[in-house]
């Protein structure tokens, strides 16, 4: 029986625990706001000798992805955390970590990019590598940047799968915000995550290999990154699988989306991360006065789950769409984009809002859900065309 | 949401309302109570005002947000009192737990509170240079907040202070500490 120790922590110590817990061979990272106690608490582990993990202190987060990358070619469980600029200065490596099907984890915290500077929480990193070829998970809170944390060493590691997985978390809301969390042993976390075996290590592999090789005209490119994009979409059921192996453990439920009163819902509002308990406290308040209100928050981006979500949203009268970044110039931002691309199989058309909301960390008041909700009444009763647009701007 | 309690903290960088807000948080936690405290990061720069926000519930806590209409605000730097309206937003009938050496009439004005609002005056400075030997008036001022709220109780506060505070400091500073919090909850003027 897995022991749990209940804690006040911070979504950073959650997830320095997670990884701890994993006890991967190496992990080379570089300090940056909102991260940096991910970071900080792991090196502490390091040097209290309470890991066998080896840590690679680099001069970028450039380098941070690059040692990493070379490490898990290598044959290493991989860890790093990062955020914001951090990740854009990864974007190189995103691309090769995934196009040469490493299994490294990496924690993001979730920050708005510059220019203007601002430290605090939004989506724009993440959906800078949302292209890239990783595995992404979102959480709600602390809790759920462990239980998503842990699950992506089964998931990464999987033999069918070996593709990145990125596990982020909201900028301050859940990287800083102390919740009640439970903590599980660390035979527990042992038992449930194993060992890395490598398929084909550059050490310690039964030939000499080599790993993201030249593959130009001619090659095989073109026929890789077909493989490629099987691979992530071919990941969904072993997402499942494991994130659901760790629910029988943890006795927390583990899905694609985690739906709120949407079986029967009208209005439907979508959301990725921490916004996601604001926009269900006002579905409630909303049920309690005979609205229909429900939420799906997403908990799995990629691979994005289309057919889930499809069935999830089916039935509703109008859907909003909460997206914490923009794609300036395209038709929606990125969550509204997937959102609508999924929608567009069903035989019926599901009217849709999409709203850019808390960029830069702006607070996330109950009354723009309620705003949101009130819309998607107006939408649906045909008093409020489509389109997007900015919620709680002042 | 059950029993829900929203405190807001003012305080300047360096004060240790981030410390008081983990100490409430954690003896709460302890109790069986959900809690979230969450410190409003800017630019850091010791001296800056900042706020913290703490929630304290007998239910799961959903929302992740910032308080706009605590039921307790705690000053912990009278001199931010010219600068933050600290009464914005209180609900009715809620309480002021402030760190000053002023009396809780000269408070009251100072603050413009409302004939509903309950006033607590600690002079926590002056306890915790008394005591700890540095102005640190954090420990203190959550001993006069769970005085007067029962929020906690000052009794699973002290043990909650032994309990976190004796894994890294000496007797002498946890003795100190436990005599602040029993000097606030002896000198605190409630109005």
């Amino acid at each position: 029986m897995a022991e749990v120790t209940v804690l006040a922590a911070t979504g950073n110590m959650m997830v320095a625990e997670a990884f701890r817990q994993a006890a991967p061979d190496v992990i080379a990272a570089y300090p940056i706001t909102p991260q940096t106690a991910i970071v900080e608490n792991y090196a502490k582990y390091v040097a209290e000798g309470r890991v066998h993990t080896e840590f690679v202190a680099v001069e970028s987060e450039h380098s941070a992805l690059s040692a990493c990358v070379g490490a898990s070619a290598a044959g290493a469980r991989v860890v790093t955390a990062t955020s914001s600029q951090g990740l854009a200065l990864m974007y190189e490596e995103l691309h090769i970590a995934a196009g040469m099907r490493l299994p490294i984890i990496m924690a993001n915290a979730n920050r708005a990019l510059s220019a203007p500077i601002n430290i605090h929480g939004d989506h724009s990193d993440v959906m800078g590598g949302r292209d890239s070829g990783w595995i992404i998970l979102f959480a709600e809170t602390a809790q759920e940047a462990y239980d998503n944390s842990i699950i992506a060493f089964r998931v990464a590691e999987h033999p069918a799968v070996q593709l990145p997985v990125m596990t982020t978390l909201d900028g301050f809301i859940t990287t800083h915000a102390m919740e009640r969390c439970e903590l599980l042993d660390d035979g527990t976390v042992e038992a449930y995550v194993g060992k890395r075996r490598p398929q084909n290590p550059l050490i310690g592999g039964a030939a000499p290999v080599g790993h993201g090789m030249f593959a130009s005209l001619g090659g095989t490119y073109f026929e890789l990154k077909q493989a490629q994009r099987r691979a992530v979409c071919g990941s969904a059921p072993h997402i499942l699988t494991e994130g659901q192996k760790w629910a029988a453990v943890c006795g927390r439920d583990f899905d694609f989306i985690d739906s709120f009163a949407c079986d029967d819902a009208d209005y439907i509002l979508v959301v990725l991360g921490s916004a996601a308990g604001n926009a269900r406290v006002v579905a409630k308040e909303l049920r309690a006065a005979g609205i229909k209100a429900g939420v799906a928050k997403i908990r799995v981006f990629r691979p994005f789950p289309a057919s889930e979500l499809r069935d999830v949203l089916q039935g509703a009268k109008a859907v909003g769409i909460l997206d914490r970044s923009d794609s300036f110039g395209a038709p929606y931002a990125p969550v509204g984009l997937d959102v609508r691309t999924a929608l567009y199989d069903l035989d019926t058309r599901i009217p849709t809002r999409n709203y850019v909301y808390g960029l830069g960390g702006a607070d996330v008041t109950l009354d723009a859900m309620r705003q949101a909700f009130s819309e998607l009444q107006s939408l649906a009763a045909g008093h409020l065309d489509q389109g997007l647009s900015y919620l709680g701007t002042r | 949401m059950g029993q829900l309690t929203e405190i807001r903290w003012h305080a300047r960088a360096g004060q240790g309302a981030v410390t008081a807000s983990k100490l409430l948080a954690e003896t709460a936690l302890m109790k069986g109570s959900y809690i979230q405290s969450m410190p409003e990061y800017g630019p850091e720069r010791t001296g800056a005002p900042l706020r913290a926000y703490s929630r304290i519930s007998s239910e799961p806590i959903e929302v992740h947000n910032n308080i706009v209409n605590p039921d307790v605000v705690v000053v912990l730097d009278e001199t931010l009192l010219p600068i933050v309206d600290v009464l914005e937003g209180i609900k009715p009938e809620g309480t002021l737990v402030i760190n000053s050496a002023k009396n809780r009439d000269e408070i009251r004005e100072l603050v413009d509170a409302g004939d509903d609002i309950k006033v607590a005056v600690v002079d926590a400075s002056r306890i915790a240079l008394d005591t700890i030997r540095r102005d640190i008036p954090n420990t203190p001022v959550v001993g006069a907040l769970a005085h007067i709220t029962h929020i906690v109780s000052v009794d699973d506060l002290k043990e909650n202070l032994i309990k976190t505070f004796g894994k890294k400091f000496a007797r002498e500073i946890i003795d100190a500490n436990l005599e602040s919090v029993d000097r606030a909850v002896g000198e605190v003027q409630v109005a």
